[in-house]
């Protein structure tokens, strides 16, 4: 096939995939919150408020776009599109499977294999500190002014933990192709734990996963860092002034960050596609066991469910994890299927963390949140990868 | 595997045009759909539905300044350790005592700029700032 035709397929179904993800992280941010505080979360738009975050979109689209008469023009129209553009584009670098041939085509499960790719990744992302500083300035509002100020100052400050923690494994792969970075935490550890670089010898990156996380938390402006629009301080930060689809620009490019900063912690930190435990072991047929023991409980809990529409439903919905754990039996399709399942599972795991923490942690105080950027990251950071530095040099592989 | 350079840099330049269709469509969209009305109160910068006081305009603390100029310092720094971090495979324990060295030096500005208190957020700012 055409390269030029097989990559335009390629960014389509990410793309498509990315958008769907984007609207439905929302939906179980709000369902994993609600019940972190004992409450139901979106209940009445479809089952289980399934069609909400369609809803929200509705509701968004016919908000009056006012453009108050204060601000600066271009810099405001500016603030939310650089906000999206540049949060979408990332995703780009990222792997998400082995090399696979479909109907006699090669091709890597990936838009592209960037040689530079972690060096992409954060010059994309760094320069989305502009985008929260141009919609505070051009606001004209004092809170947008000081959520702008604080975001930038916040945003670099992280920044520096950011790149320093990924500096180590780096160092370990010898590579900035996160395709090569994923390949070479291939194996297994004793035969054991899996070779991904938070164990692997001689320097295991557990420091500097934590570190990268943190950085993460901080550079998406999520609880506990989301000092930017502290909304009892600031009414809503730098967005104060925004309303419509300008306003849920910023919503959708905070969570495609997200999506972005979990897909790379993944394949830098996680091992990326590869599956837990070796092949030997039968990893290949570990989803299809997942699915069907999810789909058993949804059977089982249906019998028992109290409200009567459940024992309804449920077992429709186990019956569709059947169905699922039945397609991941075939052999044929385990090469096309199982490394994105992997991928897929480890990135979900990291969302729920960041909406975990978000469900737990209060927010910082400013001072507490810089002196803690400079003062303890940076220099763990720092430490950490001459720490491993060191250990390479000594232990050569 | 792709290798020629139209290869490797087509399918970003099609994410970028994805992201910036979106991004366009959303900005634009918004102008689109839905009425406009224009009140005198709805045109007021919002500060808590109280009339605007002074301008936003305004000098704010120089710590914001002190932190970028710092961050500079730092990201030159890191530029410096990636290529490092890559070839470090080849270079071995020389090039850990090189680079330890070069950090050595930087972090003994760190150290200066921590003692003379860029660092610190919450200590008493001197008359006329606002931060």
């Amino acid at each position: 096939m055409n390269f030029f035709v097989l990559s335009l397929l390629k960014a389509a179904i990410v793309i498509s995939v990315l958008m769907v993800s984007l609207l439905y992280l929302q939906w179980v941010e709000r369902k994993v919150i609600a019940h972190i505080q004992l409450r139901m979360g979106p209940y009445r738009v479809g089952p289980h408020g399934l069609l909400q975050p369609f809803a929200d979109v509705l509701k968004l689209l016919t908000k009056e776009g006012f453009i108050p008469s204060h601000v600066n023009l271009f810099f405001y129209l500016l603030a939310p599109f650089l906000a999206v553009s540049l949060a979408l584009i990332s995703i780009v670098v990222v792997p998400f499977g082995p090399e696979v041939e479909l109907f006699g085509v090669r091709t890597t499960m990936q838009l592209t294999d960037l040689n530079i790719g972690i060096l992409f990744v954060l010059a994309i992302s760094s320069l989305s500190v502009y985008a929260v500083t141009f919609a505070g300035w051009a606001s004209n509002n004092k809170y947008s002014l000081l959520g702008g100020l604080r975001s930038a100052a916040q945003m670099i400050s992280y920044e520096l933990p950011l790149a320093l923690s990924l500096g180590a494994p780096l160092l370990v792969a010898g590579s900035l192709s996160l395709r090569e970075i994923v390949l070479a935490q291939q194996g297994t550890i004793l035969g054991i734990l899996p070779n991904w670089m938070i164990f692997q010898l001689p320097a295991p990156q557990l420091v500097g996963f934590l570190v990268f996380l943190i950085a993460a938390f901080a550079e998406t402006n999520r609880i506990p860092f989301d000092l930017p629009e502290a909304e009892n301080e600031l009414v809503a930060g730098f967005h104060t002034e925004y309303s419509s689809l300008k306003f849920a620009s910023f919503f959708m490019a905070e969570y495609a960050n997200m999506i972005t900063m979990t897909a790379i912690t993944t394949t830098v930190f996680l091992g990326g596609w590869l599956p837990p435990f070796p092949e030997t072991l039968g990893s290949n047929w570990a989803p299809a066991v997942i699915f069907a023991l999810l789909g058993a409980l949804a059977v089982y809990y249906s019998r028992q469910a109290p409200r009567p529409k459940d024992r309804r439903t449920l077992p429709w919905v186990g019956l569709a994890l059947f169905a699922v754990a039945a397609i991941f039996l075939i052999p044929a399709a385990h090469p096309l299927l199982v490394p994105p399942f992997w991928f897929l599972a480890k990135a979900g795991f990291l969302m729920f963390v960041f909406i975990w923490v978000r469900g737990t942690l209060p927010r910082f105080r400013y001072d507490q949140l810089m002196q803690f950027a400079w003062k303890f990251m940076f220099p763990v950071a720092l430490v950490n990868l001459f720490a491993t530095a060191l250990l390479v040099a000594l232990f050569p592989r | 595997m792709p290798s020629s350079y139209p290869e490797i840099y087509f399918p970003i330049l099609v994410q970028v045009l994805i992201a910036i269709a979106i991004a366009a469509g959303m900005v634009v969209g918004s102008w689109l759909l839905g009425k406009r009305v224009r009140t005198r109160a709805k045109d007021m910068p919002y500060e808590s539905g109280m009339v605007p006081v002074g301008s936003t305009r305004e000098r704010f603390s120089v710590k914001f300044y002190l932190v970028a100029m710092v961050f500079i310092l730092f990201d030159v720094e890191l530029v410096f350790l990636y290529p490092w971090a890559v070839v470090y495979g080849e270079l071995g324990l020389y090039g850990f005592l090189v680079m330890f060295l070069f950090i050595d030096l930087i972090l003994w500005g760190f150290y200066y700029i921590w003692k003379k208190g860029v660092l610190d957020w919450s200590r008493e700012e001197p008359a006329g700032s606002q931060a």
